[in-house]
């Protein structure tokens, strides 16, 4: 076999094509599918900050406000506006790109440190405004959300899955689009430009990209990313409180794309698959677990700038057969 | 777990080693599961709480366990975060397989937790405040703390028996302050108290001067009461005094502990909160029945941990020696016999008072589970 003359983009969707359909067969109990569940919604969100971070080179310290956004559409929807929880999904993502497209339009200017204090503001305003809304949301502890009524369906016809497994392939797929897309992106002139923002947003400017534009539209696409796996988790975990929408939440996410490599899709996927599970792998040296994290993040940094899927991928290359 | 069972004989090998890590201890004991907010914002609720759980369990299975069988009790620490909650009370279900769940330190994690055990039909006993755990009764769920609608019911209970009934109210925004803001203002009809005056201040403001101000404008005032947690009422206790208000003022359940009294200082002087019988466990008459238990729960605690008791531990307590006892009275260590032997509990006297459960009533607590306190030369006395 030789792989290596597959494409990087063909090579990606293969190999998480096969860490869907192969990790089912290793799992002792239905518990597995959710924590695969929670990997392939955080690995969505994920994408989509590789589209904002790695992509255009843009950093957002807010963008679980999106999060919250996605994930509150589809617990208020269906509950004051009557349309179904499976609608409410492309309700909050077309929120979440609306409110990313009048946000970031003045925000984008910034660079830097400036940047990233102004995206921090604006995770926390939603934030606050989830808590603090409480004849509408519940505040601080949260509010329940409708069943899809998914599973009742695949009932009728014949199919007993738990909810648990249901949504390991919901998520699963869901996210194997997000890929598609986002690695369709990356080759497509769009994909170049944001590229080029990376390497010199001046240097882009010169040969005639528009950056302004250009940024706020991998702001508006990660945002709908983002709110779409917030929305996922509301409707898995049929309840949802504003610390999804939270500062600490907003990190996770950064770290888990810094973490796997901040530039590709595949490591985007592998970030969001450590730091999902780590927390449930430790419950046994429960003491240590932000030691270990800690660790795991340092040495990220210092051995492997890359993250870790880029930097595997070089020491993996550079060795001859 | 029949529905991949072809798949699990082909893959159990590979899964097992693959899953070393997250391995559960050996069967055959009663398996209780536990889901707490160990560290996090919610810790000082949940340490306490996970503490006197390993205390308890440690003191039954040194005893010989319950009919011959160790209780094997697997805890995780959720940090209060609903959707690691949410994870953990599916582990504990899928996973560990427990036969009941004690735990849901915060009202979010509980309200997260709630589906999972619905459907495995798995007894869950909460340690969360908040009534809309047991209200509308659900049928696995039942929870050990009073709620903050009893504070208030309590709360407006004395100030009316002082002849009193134009309350200003002022609460803190953070999940409990809202809550009971919420409770208060709905029972206040009932006991015929007339809310003059309703001011909130966020829950790190550092002065409340401007909103208590307000409420002592409002004409016929008579009594303030402070919905709030942390550091907030010890503020307003503060202000209060600094604003010269001559009226009684009221705290919750939220801030019966020594630290209250530490923060406010003088003002605390003749403040009013409703508590449990723990904090005043040698006040108790001899003839109390909650005597015995509580003050023999505060000397077990101490001498284990070192550190002084808090009615949030208390909590733990209750569930765990309602638990226990219904599964000595079920005989069995079916969740379904288990569930029926916890709303049948009858006359348990525990931290928070007796609890007498029933169909309706997943809670079991009255308004006599209360104490009201006083302060007075800083510490507490019981209102008689």
């Amino acid at each position: 076999m030789k792989l290596t003359k597959l494409s990087p983009k063909i090579l990606t969707l293969l190999a998480l094509a096969l860490l869907v359909i192969i990790a089912p067969m290793f799992f002792p109990s239905s518990f597995y599918y959710r924590i695969g569940a929670l990997i392939f919604i955080n690995g969505l969100a994920v994408i989509g900050l590789v589209i904002l971070v790695g992509y255009a080179g843009q950093i957002s310290l807010g963008h679980a406000g999106f999060v919250g956004i996605g994930a509150y559409s589809c617990a208020l929807a269906p509950e004051h506006l009557g349309i179904s929880p499976v609608l409410a999904v492309f309700l909050g993502a077309f929120l979440s790109g609306l409110l990313a497209w009048l946000v970031g339009r003045p925000i984008l200017r910034l660079r830097g440190h400036y940047l990233a204090v102004a995206t921090l503001g604006f995770g926390i305003l939603i934030y606050m405004v989830l808590s603090n809304e409480a004849q509408w949301t519940g505040g601080p502890d949260g509010m329940a959300v409708q069943a899809t009524g998914l599973k009742a369906l695949l009932k009728s016809m014949g199919f007993k899955v738990s909810a648990s497994e249901m949504w390991y392939w919901i998520a699963a797929v869901v996210m194997m689009i997000g890929a598609l897309i986002a690695l369709n992106l990356h080759t497509s002139p769009t994909g170049r430009a944001l590229r080029s923002l990376h390497d010199s947003e001046v240097a882009a400017g010169t040969v005639g990209v528009n950056v302004a534009n250009y940024k706020l539209s991998a702001f508006v696409i990660s945002a709908i990313y983002t709110s779409v796996s917030g929305s996922e988790l509301a409707l898995m975990n049929r309840f949802i409180s504003p610390d999804v929408a939270g500062f600490l939440h907003s990190v996770e996410l950064l770290t888990m794309t810094v973490l796997g490599g901040a530039a590709t899709v595949f490591g985007a996927v592998i970030g969001a698959a450590i730091l999902t599970s780590l927390p449930q792998v430790l419950t046994v040296l429960h003491d240590f677990e932000h030691i270990v994290l800690g660790l795991i993040m340092m040495l990220v940094m210092i051995f492997m700038r890359e993250g870790l899927v880029p930097s595997l991928a070089k020491i993996l290359r550079r060795r001859p057969k | 777990m029949t529905r991949f069972n072809h798949l699990k004989t082909t893959a159990l090998a590979i899964a097992l080693a693959g899953s070393a890590a997250i391995a559960v201890p050996a069967h055959a004991d009663i398996k209780i599961g536990s889901s707490l907010a160990i560290t996090g914002p919610a810790s000082f609720l949940g340490d306490p709480e996970a503490k006197t759980l390993k205390m308890l369990v440690n003191e039954l299975n040194a005893n010989g366990g319950i009919n011959g069988e160790k209780i094997d009790l697997i805890m995780y620490d959720d940090a209060a975060d609903p959707n690691q909650a949410r994870t953990f009370a599916t582990r504990l279900v899928e996973d560990d397989e427990v036969v009941a769940v004690i735990g849901g330190t915060s009202t979010g994690a509980t309200m997260a937790m709630i589906p999972v055990f619905e459907e495995a039909k798995v007894p869950f006993i909460s340690l969360a405040g908040a009534v809309v755990i047991i209200d509308p009764v659900k049928k696995w769920v039942f929870k050990t703390p009073h709620t903050d609608l009893m504070a208030c019911g309590k709360i407006f209970e004395d100030i009316k028996a002082r002849g009193l009934s134009k309350v200003g109210l002022i609460s803190g925004t953070g999940g409990f302050g809202k809550s009971m803001h919420e409770q208060c203002l709905s029972v206040a009809g009932k006991y015929g108290i007339d809310i003059v005056a309703d001011e909130t201040y966020g829950p790190k403001d550092a002065d409340m001067t401007p909103q208590l101000t307000k409420i002592a404008g409002a004409a016929g005032l008579q009594a303030v009461v402070n919905p709030g947690f942390g550091q907030g009422p010890a503020i307003v206790t503060r202000n209060f005094k600094q604003l010269n208000i001559k009226v009684p003022l009221y705290q919750s359940h939220g801030v019966a502990s020594k630290s209250f009294i530490d923060l406010a200082g003088d003002a605390a002087e003749g403040v009013r909160l409703p508590a449990s019988a723990l904090l005043v466990a040698d006040m108790l008459d001899d003839s109390d029945p909650q005597k015995a238990v509580v003050v023999g729960y505060r000397d077990a605690y101490v001498a284990e941990t070192g550190q002084p008791v808090s009615t949030f531990g208390g909590h733990a307590y209750d569930a765990f020696h309602i638990l226990v006892n219904a599964i000595k009275s079920a005989g069995s260590n079916n969740p379904a016999a288990i569930r029926d032997a916890i709303e049948n509990t009858k006359g348990f006297i525990g931290t928070a008072g007796e609890v007498n459960m029933s169909a309706t009533d997943h809670l079991g607590l009255d308004l006599n589970a209360f104490k009201m306190l006083e302060i007075r030369d800083g510490d507490w006395t019981i209102v008689k």
